[in-house]
Formats: structure tokens, sequence, C-alpha cells
């Protein structure tokens, strides 16, 4: 693109000092943003990056340093402020409201009115126009926005970032909950975003992503700012080591070991005829003693509802599950966890951490839980519990006394981890356990799959990440449209066979 | 000290005894009469101790993310009950009736209680609602009971409950401190406290922890009902009477002030007994205060109002970081704004 060095940033960002009560969130930070670029803010959790958008957006104030829009030094005090001044951020979960009209939520908050009434046909017409512009999408603006899929309302979130105002718009992780085709989109629009000279700060996780879009990469670790680099000249081993700090090749060097072959283990789990109307048609399925059996298949292919079915955190309308060969079936999360299953919700906001709740709190929750009242464990005990698994699973801060809603995405997920082993599981259900984390945490959270496996723990492995299911599963199963459609295992596990699957046809 | 949970609420209730110091300053002083003790601060804990109980229950019931309306007439409706039978007696003054009546309005106040629970955690009611119909209905069903009547009472066994002395003290203060106590134990020596949090601040994060959110509400609920039951008791037995109209009015909302002045949220989750006893006597006193000072009987809800407007505001700390920001920007030298940006 035509980035040169001569051109002016449009957002220079220098001596960006934040923090918080015990924690250097950024130190030193300087960043800039050139017009008609997208540029990757890249680095591991707890590196800064959430801290260096939310001093842009407003969300959080700067001790020290200066922040300057179109050479002009500015303060963004509030949201509002970054609105006004030209800064708009989608984020990684879209925060629209799902029952309003695609219309109603773009234009919300200044529709166009007239004597006070507001213009229900101009606001209609100019948000079909703008999405159409704007965004090669057309579709029905008077719909309401959840009858769309997320891509989709990704899209819309974007369209009303850039009608406020475009000078700069901050993608927050916008890919990861979309597949292929709705990356592809994505892309496209934003190419088309960027040579009409709007500046992108682009947040996401996934390397190839990086590299399909980026001009430029900027690379944050623990708060400092290692360095701004052309995607054209910073190899791929270069970033990630950059990222992690240390030459690493983690990802390659987990044990492909052999995958042992289920002959002669019993079924820890087998299910016949689950299903639940609506949400995933009847599946049979069988996992073994120590068995890795991945989930895979395209978002909406019915993974996470067979998962919550095994777990009862649905109801299941049909079907029966046996646990090590014995019926009474599984009618609740409670009753699931006395069988010794485990469940590790996608949804770690909403379904997994307790926010007000310490990380030693978090930790022992399932197994106070299962406990019962007049059961309790000491105070001494829970510190000594939540300390060893601070220490084991490298959870950071090492603090049991922190409060949880204060730690980064990946290390939220090991506490979850770790409340889940505290409970002993034999079979462990993992959905989507390294999304939005980074490198280093999912390599260890990967590695600690399988040496549970070793030991004798069955897990269900759900994720996106193709690669990552077949890197760790003895057993895949795959789901299309919220049928079973395959089984494979040993030779078959290829990403070629399980994307054929996948695609089917 | 500034960031300890207790600190506004123990500051602000420094600060009404202090000026009820300056304003009599034989507000301190307790002398004793009868064999008993005698005093403004004793007269503090004695009446205040149906709201403190009651709000004890309420802590409970909003830290799991719900509200309890209903306390008022669940207050009204215990002590018409133990009224009740107590004056169908022969013998009022007669231990196996007073103990009987007592029993039965109690079981009653946590059959209400359990009412409210399985409105709310079985029928997934909203809090607000579920208890707004006990709230409404309860001051019927008192009335009912009275049949429309103040009933009155001669037992001097029951008149012991709000009226009676212990070790110098007024017996009610006996019951307080059992109660809190009793909630104390029941929230940080079980796993019940834990439980509450957890559910009062992710309900579907509990669940699939393996936290049976519904026993819990059910016995949260109950919980509730028992206090406001103790509260109605100690409130007919003060007075030896019930007044199916008016007793417990409003007792409800000076429960949740209770609760929230105490540093508990609304929106559930962090909770604190300690804070909410605090925030009880901050109530009581500000009560008792504003009879003292002679304000016109028709103002003194609106005096009440300020008075606690200005307490929630002190305690925001949006609020005062506001006050705070105005505060240095008046000595903000222009010259360093501008040095700063260049």
């Amino acid at each position: 693109m035509g980035v040169t060095d001569k051109q002016q940033p449009v957002l220079q960002m220098s001596g960006i000092h934040k923090h918080f009560p015990g924690v250097k969130a950024l130190t030193n930070v300087s960043f800039r943003l050139f017009p008609g670029e997208v540029h990757a803010l890249m680095g591991e959790n707890g590196a800064g990056k959430s801290t260096l958008i939310k001093v842009l957006t407003g969300v959080y104030s700067i001790d020290q340093g200066t922040v300057e829009l179109e050479q002009k030094a500015i303060r963004i005090g509030s949201p509002m402020d970054a609105q006004q001044a030209g800064i708009s951020t989608v984020y990684q979960e879209v925060n629209l409201c799902p029952n309003l009209s695609v219309a109603e939520n773009i234009y919300i908050g200044r529709e166009p009115r007239r004597f006070g009434r507001i213009v229900w046909n101009e606001m209609n017409r100019n948000a079909e126009q703008l999405l159409k512009r704007r965004m090669n999408l057309e579709i029905d603006v008077t719909l309401p926005l959840h009858h769309y899929s997320v891509a989709v309302q990704q899209l819309i979130a974007i369209a009303r970032a850039i009608s406020i105002s475009a000078k700069v718009l901050i993608l927050d992780e916008p890919t990861s909950s979309l597949d292929r085709g709705e990356v592809l989109q994505l892309f496209a629009v934003m190419s088309r975003l960027k040579s009409e000279g709007l500046a992108i700060l682009f947040v996401t996780h996934f390397l190839d992503q990086v590299y399909e879009i980026s001009d430029r990469i900027t690379i944050l670790r623990s708060g400092e700012l290692i360095g701004e680099y052309r995607a054209s000249e910073l190899p791929r081993i270069d970033l990630v080591s950059k990222m992690i700090g240390k030459e690493l090749h983690l990802l390659e060097e987990l044990p492909k070991e052999a995958k042992s072959a289920n002959e002669g283990k019993e079924p820890f789990l087998q299910a016949t005829a689950l299903g639940k109307k609506g949400s995933i048609e009847p599946v049979d399925m069988a996992i073994m003693k120590g068995e890795i059996v991945g989930l895979a298949g395209l978002l909406g292919s019915g993974r996470t509802e067979l998962a919550r079915l095994i777990f009862a955190a649905d109801k299941a309308d049909s079907g029966e599950v046996l646990i090590e060969g014995a019926k009474g079936g599984v009618h609740s999360p409670r009753q699931a966890i006395d069988n010794a299953i485990a469940f590790c919700s996608e949804n770690r906001k909403l379904e997994g951490i307790i926010d007000d709740l310490t990380v030693r709190e978090n930790i022992i929750l399932a197994l106070q839980a299962s406990k019962g009242w007049f059961q309790t464990i000491s105070k001494k005990r829970q510190i000594e519990i939540a300390d060893e698994y601070i220490k084991a699973l490298n959870i950071n801060p090492p603090n049991p006394e922190h409060l949880i809603k204060n730690l980064s995405g990946g290390n939220q997920q090991k506490v979850l981890l770790a409340r889940w082993l505290l409970t002993r599981p034999k079979l462990l259900i993992l959905d989507e356990p390294t999304r939005g984390i980074d490198i280093g945490a999912k390599a260890e959270i990967q590695k600690l799959v399988l040496s549970l496996a070793r030991e004798g723990m069955s897990v269900l492995f759900i994720s996106s990440e193709l690669e990552e299911v077949l890197r760790v599963s003895d057993r895949i199963v795959v789901l299309r449209d919220r049928h079973k459609v395959q089984e494979m295992q040993g030779e078959e596990l290829s990403q070629s066979n399980v994307m054929k699957a996948i695609a089917g046809g | 000290m500034v960031k300890h949970h207790l600190f506004w609420p123990v500051a602000v209730l420094a600060a009404l005894l202090l000026f009820n110091f300056i304003y009599s300053p034989d507000f301190f002083s307790i002398i004793v009469r009868n064999g008993n003790l005698y005093g403004s601060l004793i007269d503090i804990l004695n009446f205040g101790s149906p709201l403190i109980i009651v709000a004890l229950g309420m802590t409970l019931v909003i830290a799991l993310g719900g509200i309890d309306l209903s306390v008022g007439s669940v207050v009204a409706i215990a002590g018409a009950i133990s009224c009740l039978l107590i004056s169908k007696g022969t013998d009022q003054s007669a231990w196996s009736l007073v103990l009987m009546a007592i029993g039965v309005s109690i079981a009653v106040a946590i059959v209400l209680g359990l009412w409210n629970g399985v409105l709310v955690s079985i029928f997934g009611m909203q809090p607000i609602i579920a208890t707004l119909i006990l709230m409404v209905a309860g001051r019927g069903v008192a009335q009912l009971i009275a049949d429309g009547q103040i009933i009155t009472v001669s037992s001097k066994t029951y008149n012991y409950l709000g009226a009676g002395s212990l070790a110098m003290l007024p017996f009610s203060i006996f019951i307080v401190a059992a109660m809190f106590i009793l909630v104390s134990l029941l929230t940080r020596r079980t796993a019940l406290g834990l439980y509450i949090e957890s559910i009062g601040c992710k309900p579907t994060a509990s669940r699939l922890a393996g936290i049976r959110s519904r026993t819990v509400m059910l016995a949260v609920y109950m919980f509730c009902g028992l206090c406001a039951g103790i509260a109605g008791l100690i409130l007919s037995s003060n007075v030896s009477s019930a007044d199916g109209n008016n007793a417990g009015l409003w007792y409800e909302l000076d429960a949740i002030l209770a609760v929230v002045i105490g540093g508990t949220s609304l929106n559930g989750g962090r909770f604190s007994v300690t804070g909410t006893l605090i925030g009880a006597l901050i109530i009581q006193t500000l009560t008792t205060t504003i009879y003292m000072t002679g304000v016109p009987p028709e103002i003194t809800l609106v005096v009440k109002a300020f008075v606690v407007l200005v307490v929630c505001l002190v305690q925001s700390e949006s609020f005062r970081k506001a006050i705070v920001a105005r505060w240095k920007t008046r000595h903000y030298p222009a010259e360093r704004e501008v040095k700063q940006h260049v």
C-alpha cells in the first residue's frame, strides 16, 4: 500500500504510561497509525494490547504521555470523546442491540428527525445505502439484528462505526467467531476502507490473518513496545519469538507421539441418539477412557450444542447416556459433576468466571459446590490449592487474592481449567479452551490436555482451529449442519480429510 | 483505610453520632434506672433491632441479585398471628401458649418466605414482582387475621420479647446479637456465603459450576421470611398489640436502604453483613436524631430523604472522584496543561 515514511501519521501516541495497582500495564509505549493502512497490534495476553486500545477509546486515562490525532494533541477522557475525535471501535463481542432493527442499530442516538419525530423511511434508506456502498452488503435493514449471523452483525457494527466518524477504526478480535468465508468478506471490506484512506488498527490472534491483511505490525510485550515492522519484512517465526520473548518453536515441538489405538479400551461415556430439537439431531457417540475426542465442524454445526447436552447444561429431548456402562443419565450440571464430568464453556465471560470473586474462590468453586454447604474447605487449604494450581498452570499474576476480572483472558481460562481439574474429572469437556488467548498459553493448554489424557482422563476437545483439533485428538467426530457426518481416527486423520468431511458434498 | 469497604458506613455513623453529641451533649449519657440501662444509644439499639434483623435477611436476598419487598407485610402477619393466638388463650402469660404462638407465627413467616422463593427460583419470576405480590396481599392477610381490628394482648411473658431486659440491657439486643452471629456463621463458616456471592454475580456460570442455585435461593428467601417474622414478634410484643395496617409499614424500604448503605450492591454478588448492621444503625440513628431535633413531623420524611441522599452520594466512588477532579482542576495552572502537550 501507499504507506511511506514521509506521510504524516493520523494517530501518534508517544511515551504512554499506564499503571494499575500492582501492575505496570504500559511503560513508555509509542504507537503510530497512518491513513490507508491496516496495522496489526500483536502481543501475548497481558502484553498491553487491551490497555492500549482502552486508552484510545477513552475507557482508561493515561498516567503520562501524549496522544496526537492529525498532529493535534488530544485528551480522550471518555468513549464519547474518542468517537467525536474520530476513533471508532468494534469489539470482539458485537455490542449492539439484538432486538432492534439493523437500521436502528446503525443510527441509534442520531436518528434523522423532522419536527422531533424520527423519519423512518430516510433512516432505512440511509442504512441500506451505507451497507451497500461501503460494506457491499445487501440486506433487509428493517429486520432485527439477531436475524443475521455474527459475521453480518460484525459488518453492521463496522458500518455504524465508520458512519459516525471515519479517521481511525479499531477492530478488536473481529474474526474470532467467523468462519473462513466470513473472514474473507470482512477482509474485502477492510481493504476497501483502507483504500478510501481509513486507518485501521487490527487486533487478532490468528497469525495467518495478520499476514493476509496487514501492512505493518506493532509488537508489545509485558507492557513495553518491542517494535514496529512492515509485515512483508517480518518473517512469521520472528514475529512469534518477539511476542513470546524467546526463541520458541513450541507449537512445532508438541509431542506428536503415536496416538494410541482404542482397541481394548473401555468406554467412559456412551451416548445413543442424544439430541435436542432445533439444536442438534440425534447423535451416537462414545468416549473411551484416556482418549481425546475432537469435535470438528463449522460454527453452528452443533459442536457446542452436543457438548452442552452431554454435560446437561441444556436438556436433551431424546437419547440416553451411559456413564461407565451405568444407566441413570445426567439431568443437570450438578449430576454431571457427580459423575466426574467437567465442562469448560466457550463463553468464558458469561458461563465461566465469577467476576467479583478472587482467583482462589473461582478455583475452589466447583469442588466446594460438590462438597455441599457444611463440608467446607478451610481457607488455609484453599490458599494451598490455589497456589498449587497457580504454579502448575503458570497463572499470572500469581496472587490467589486477585479478583479474576482483573486477569487477562488467557489467565482467566487457566483459572477455569484449574477449577475443573481440581474436581478430578474423568471426562473433561473443553469448548474452545484456547480462543482469544496467545500462542504461549495455547501451547501450554494443548500440552496439558495431552498429558492429562496420558494419565487416563478422557477429553472432549472443541475448537474452531482445525489444526489444533488435529494436533491433540486421537479421534475426530465431524459435525455438519447439526448432524454427525463422520468419525475418523488413526491414519485417516489429516487436515484434508477433515476439511472434506466438514465441507461435505 | 479509606479503601476498606466499611470505611464510609462507619464514617457516616460516626458523623451522625457526632452531630447528636454537639446538638445535645447528654446524648451519650447512659443512666441506671430500676436496675436497667437507659439512654439514647440504648434506645437506638432497642428500637433499631427489628430493622437490623429484617436487613440481615435482606442482605442475603440482595446478594443473590434478588430483592424482597414483602418483609413489611410479613412483619405484620407474624405479629397478628401471635397476638391473635395469645389473645384467645385463658391465661395469656402461660409459657406454653406464648411459645406455641411464637412457633406458629415463625413457621408461617418461613412458609411465606418459601412462597417468594418458589415464585422466584422455580417459576422464574422477577424478584421485584414476585415479592410485590406478597407485599400487597400480605397487608390484606394481616388485616383479615386481625379482623380489621388492632389486637391487644396482656401477656407479661410475650411482652418480655420486645420490652424485657436481661443483664441491664433490652432483651431485643440479645436477639439481634444471636441473629447476627447466626448469619455470620452461616455465610462464613459454611459454603453458603460463597454460593450466594457466586449466584448473585453470575447465575449461569454458578449453575455450570455445579451449585444448586434453586436450593440456595429457596433457603435464602425462607431465611429472609424468618427474619421478618422475628422482627414482627419483637415489634408486636414491644407494644403488646398487633396492627395489621401499620405494623412494619415501609420496613422493606428501610431494610433495602440499610443494606445498600452498608455497602452491598443491588446488583448482587459481594455482601457485607457487618456493613448492613452499620447501615441499619445509621438509619435508626437518623430517625432518632430527626425526632430529637424537633423537625416538624410533616417534613421528617423529606429531611430523612435528604440525609439519605447525601449519605449515598458520599459513598459513591464516582461522585467523590468527580468532586475531587473539580477541586483539582480549580488549582491546575493553565501553563502545565500547555506544556504537557507540546
